[in-house]
């Protein structure tokens, strides 16, 4: 059985919980692996690859107290983990316009039926409580080239939507 | 010619500063040869920097004309290389030889004009942009004992800049 863990950890966000959090793991032993904290509207989450001998329960155990103290929800999952193993990113898509409901299922739809494969998604609501703007930004690998991707979102500017499909040209030096 | 050993972070002889060559004879060639046969031993590498296999003297080489859509000077050997202009600034995504299984953003110079000397001693200059111009930065930050680590940006940050070829 996999010696590794998916730990989500969200709550309110406030000054001190990655470092409690870490600080409770590492006493007990426990090992990061990648991890990635957001804060999403004001709303504290992290997930983080943890690796642990000593199993789900006793992990929950070990965290509690932070848990009850910073009033975390905490979830956790075995997972196969695969470090060492990164895709490179060839493409990147910048959208932005006008909020609207389904532009992210719009916009991701019809790229992954051009071949694309996202590696790192992220979006914004900015602008005024009037008139909110939405910014999408990915990063993937595109299987069937960027034409393939530019061509399947073209249609997405006539209704308004700012769509770049810029190629990502990773330098090995 | 040989290939040699590629030193890897965090192996502490990647942060020296690397000296000017001084000497433009039979070993230095020897030498260049090696490197090269080194960076094209490597998996797509478009530049190696003489510190990357333990050899602490300023030399770089830099070889994107391999690659489409891409200005370039061709391939270049370039000893005692220095910067003497930037322009403007761009991110692009960087690897490294001696970074194994790690891509970063990186925001580098558009433009730059570079002098050196060529194999042989004689002077060079250069007035490059885009991809060369990043490559060149990349291998002359090894002579100082820097990584591109030491310039990684936040992918939350959005700093891209559509490329405009002229």
């Amino acid at each position: 059985m996999s010696d590794w863990y998916m730990l989500t950890l969200i709550g309110q966000d406030r000054p001190g919980i990655v470092a409690a959090v870490t600080k409770a793991l590492f006493e007990s032993g426990c090992n990061l692996g990648e991890t990635s904290m957001l804060r999403l509207g004001n709303n504290f989450t992290i997930m983080m690859m943890v690796k642990s001998a000593a199993g789900p329960d006793a992990l929950c155990a070990v965290l509690q107290p932070v848990v009850d103290a910073l009033e975390l929800i905490l979830h956790i999952d075995v997972i196969a983990a695969e470090l060492h193993q990164r895709p490179v990113p060839d493409v990147r898509i910048l959208v932005h316009g006008a909020d609207r409901a389904g532009i992210v299922a719009q916009v991701t739809g019809q790229a992954a039926a051009a071949g694309l494969n996202i590696l790192d998604l992220e979006s914004d609501v900015g602008g005024t409580e009037s008139q909110p703007i939405y910014i999408l930004q990915i990063e993937g690998v595109a299987a069937q080239g960027l034409d393939a991707i530019e061509q399947a979102l073209a249609p997405l500017r006539a209704q308004g939507v700012k769509v770049d499909v810029l190629p990502i040209d990773t330098l090995i030096g | 010619m040989a290939v040699l050993d590629i030193l890897t972070y965090p192996d502490e002889r990647l942060r020296h500063a690397s000296t000017p060559v001084q000497r433009f004879d039979a070993a230095l060639q020897a030498r260049i040869d090696d490197l090269e046969e080194t960076r094209r031993a490597g998996p797509g590498a478009v530049g190696i920097a003489a510190p990357q296999v333990g050899w602490f003297e300023r030399v770089v080489i830099v070889n994107v004309s391999g690659r489409k859509k891409t200005r370039s000077h061709g391939h270049l050997i370039l000893v005692n290389p220095e910067i003497t202009e930037w322009d403007g600034f761009a991110m692009g995504r960087e690897g490294c030889l001696s970074v194994p299984d790690y891509t970063g953003n990186v925001v580098r110079a558009e433009r730059i004009e570079l002098r050196a000397q060529d194999r042989d001693g004689n002077g060079l200059a250069f007035d490059m942009d885009g991809f060369e111009a990043r490559a060149v930065q990349h291998e002359l930050d090894h002579l100082d004992g820097l990584l591109f680590l030491d310039r990684l940006v936040s992918r939350r940050q959005d700093l891209f800049r559509r490329k405009v070829y002229k």
